[in-house]
Parts: structure tokens; sequence; C-alpha cells
């Protein structure tokens, strides 16, 4: 599994590159996590909002810092629906 | 009715009730609150409770609101407009679509992309940062209904006539290109639920305070100091009415600074007490959101030399003559 995080320069990309890494090593799969900060690249990805999460090449979310426990939902392949609270 | 509005203001909005009530505390801690310490403690302490207080529940609110126009959204909306009626609804947009200067590079290159012109893309990014409801909101509380419509409309006129005299000015070709998304985007982004907008809301509200509580403290910290500390001559002569540079002077210091609206917003409170024109007070209060160094560089990738200039060049222009003119008309708004 990949994941990807776009996004250059800004404190919200690199807290979603923690949380991302957090989720991988909670679930304990075997999964890359690469950054793309080319903009060109995350033009053709078609991301205007950044930080943005894609998986395996598919964006899942974008303009939004998804929490470890939102991208474990995504890794297990779910819709994040969130918890009550 | 005035009454009724009245009471909106100063006690709701403006929250006289919590000056009053750290006033009897200090007091009751044998603080003078006459003397110049004391009142620079109660200042503080009243000033960062109420922007706090209101910027929670504010942003709150208007994170809510803003799920509904996420930037995917609003690019698909614009492109169906055309021309000075592209440039307002780009500026309307720019006030209800979230957006962190940081993402202002895949913005610009997905609106470019989509064939939306170089000038309403400009208007939003004008608009943006300059006018927010939540900072509109906090302006009513701090200076009057009045007044903060003035800036509300000003703000957004500087956003549509800079974006449409970017367009006249043929600066299209000065935007960087870069290539278009294939057709079979790798994109999935279902409708919110309810649910999921509440939390996405709790997340911005959170997020947004821990990333401005600095900048609110500072500028918080700044107005006491010119509140009490800096003698009001000095200010006076500065930045007085009778200075005809007062409006260049607080739009070139505000240029470069890089603060958030609600920062700002103490500061100019303490100036406009310390009988600064209203003219001079927009014009710090535009210069330190609608342009800054970060904002700049970032814009320079996606942008030549020429256009950028361009940019900076209107909207300096723009906000030295909402200057003077609100200071000629200030009297209006008394």
């Amino acid at each position: 599994m990949k994941l990807q995080i776009l996004g250059a320069g800004c404190a919200k990309c690199a807290l979603l590159e923690q949380h991302a890494r957090e989720a991988v090593t909670e679930l304990g799969i075997d999964a890359t996590i690469e950054k793309i900060t080319d903009f060109g690249i995350i033009a053709q990805m078609g991301v205007i909002a950044t930080p943005a999460l894609a998986i395996d090449g598919v964006v899942k979310s974008t303009g939004r810092v998804l929490t470890a426990d939102q991208i474990k939902v995504f890794i297990s392949g779910g819709r994040f629906i969130p918890k009550h609270s | 009715m005035q009454i009724v509005w009245d009471f909106l203001q100063h006690q709701i909005l403006g929250m006289a009730w919590l000056d009053a009530a750290f006033g009897s505390l200090l007091s009751f801690l044998r603080v003078d609150t006459a003397g110049r310490f004391g009142a620079s403690v109660q200042f503080f302490l009243y000033d960062t409770s109420k922007i706090f207080i209101l910027l929670t529940l504010l942003i709150f609110v208007i994170s809510y609101i803003q799920s509904y126009f996420p930037p995917e959204r609003t690019k698909k909306i614009l492109g169906r407009f055309r021309g000075l009626g592209a440039n307002v609804a780009s500026a309307l947009l720019g006030t209800l679509t979230p957006f962190c200067s940081c993402s202002s590079i895949p913005l610009f290159i997905g609106f470019t992309n989509a064939g939306l012109p170089v000038g309403v893309t400009f208007s939003f990014l004008i608009s943006s940062p300059l006018v927010d409801l939540g900072a509109f909101i906090l302006l009513i509380s701090v200076f009057g209904a009045k007044i903060a419509a003035a800036y509300v409309v000003v703000g957004l006129v500087l956003a549509v006539a800079g974006g449409t005299l970017i367009d006249r000015l043929g600066m299209e070709r000065h935007v960087v290109r870069f290539s278009a998304p294939s057709d079979a985007l790798n994109f999935e982004q279902p409708e919110m639920s309810r649910q999921e907008r509440h939390t996405y809301a709790k997340e911005q509200t959170l997020g947004t305070v821990r990333r401005v509580w600095l900048y609110v403290i500072g500028g918080v910290a700044i107005g006491a100091l010119i509140h009490n500390w800096i003698p009001v001559e000095w200010i006076q002569s500065v930045l007085g009415k009778h200075n005809p540079f007062s409006v260049l002077i607080a739009t070139v210091v505000g240029i470069p600074m890089y603060a958030d609206i609600f920062g700002t917003i103490p500061i100019a409170e303490a100036l406009y007490a310390k009988g600064v024109g209203l003219g001079t007070i927009l014009s710090f209060m535009m210069a330190v959101t609608a342009l800054s160094l970060p904002s700049m560089i970032m814009l320079s990738k996606v942008v030549k030399a020429r256009l950028l200039a361009t940019f900076i060049g209107i909207v300096t222009l723009g906000i030295l003559v909402i200057g003077y003119t609100f200071n000629m008309l200030g009297f209006l708004f008394m």
C-alpha cells in the first residue's frame, strides 16, 4: 500500500504526514509513505487544496489535517464516519 | 430597537460585562485599574478573553457553513460566471471558502487550469484573507456595525476592482503554466454528512485557535502598550489626522507584516482609541492581512515577476485610496 501526502511547506502538511505514520504503525501494516511537494504533480492529481491524502493513487481527502484514527479508516478501505462525541 | 441593538453590540458581542468583571476582580486584588499598570492588565485580560470566546464560537459556526463550499466546489461555481459577475462571485466566495495561505499555489493552478481568468483568481486571493465572516463579527464588537460594514464593503470592492484590473491589463500571459490533470481523475470525495460537518467544524475551530492564539496575544499585548504606555502625542504625530502621510506610513508598515486579522484588530482598536483616523486604521488592517511577505514568496512560484508586481501595486494603491477616502469621510461614522 502506498500513502501519499500532498502539499509543501506548511505546518499542516507535516502534521498530516505525522498522523499517517502513526496510523500505519498502529495498524502494523506494510505501507510506504511518500511526500509529494511538486506542484506540477499535485496539480496533475487534480488537488487544489492541501494538505491532501491519497491512498494507492486515489485522492481520499483534501484541505484537511486528518487524525490518525481517520486515516486508519481510509486505510482499511472504509469511508471515514466520525464517532459521535 | 436602538436599545436592543446597543445591548447586543456592547454587552453580547462587546462583552462589556467581562470588562467590568475583570475590573472588579483587579480592584478586589488591590490593583489600581485607573493606574497605567492596572489599566494595561485589565485591557489585556478583557481583550484576550473576549477575542478567544468570540473566535471559538464564530469559527465553529463559520466552519460549518464553509463545509458547504470546499475549493473544488467554488471552482465549479465560478466556471458558470462571465465578466464582472465572475469577479464579484469570486470575491464573495473568497469569504466563504475555507482556505489557508499555504494552499494558495495548488488553488491558483487549479483555478487557472479550470479556465478561470487570472483576474477572477486574484479577486478570490485578495478577498479571502481580507474579508472574513469571523472578522466581520469581531469588528462589530470592537468598532460597531457601521465601521464593520464599511470594512467588508471596501474589502470586497478592492477584490473585485483589483481582479478586474489585472484582467484588463492583459496579465494572463504572465502566469506560469502547469499541465492540467487528466480527465480520468482518481478522486473520491463524497458529500459530507451532517455529523461529518460537525466534526469538520470542530477540527477547524481547534486548528484555527492553535494557529492564531499567538498572534492574538501578541496583538493584544501591543494594543495594551499603545493604550497605556506610548504617549498619545507620539501616536498622533506619526499616525494622527494632521499628518498627511499617516495612511502611507500605516500601509507601508503593514504590508510585510504577517498576522492574522484576529491579531490585528486589538492593535487597530487601541490606535482608534488614541484618535487615529478611521482610514488610517482600515489601511493598516488591510495592509497586514491582504499582503504579506510569505504569501508573496508563494505566489512568485506561479506568476511571473511582472504580474506579482502589478498585483502588489494595485492592492497597495487600493489600500491607500481607501485610507485617504475614509479619513476624509470619517465623520460620517462617528
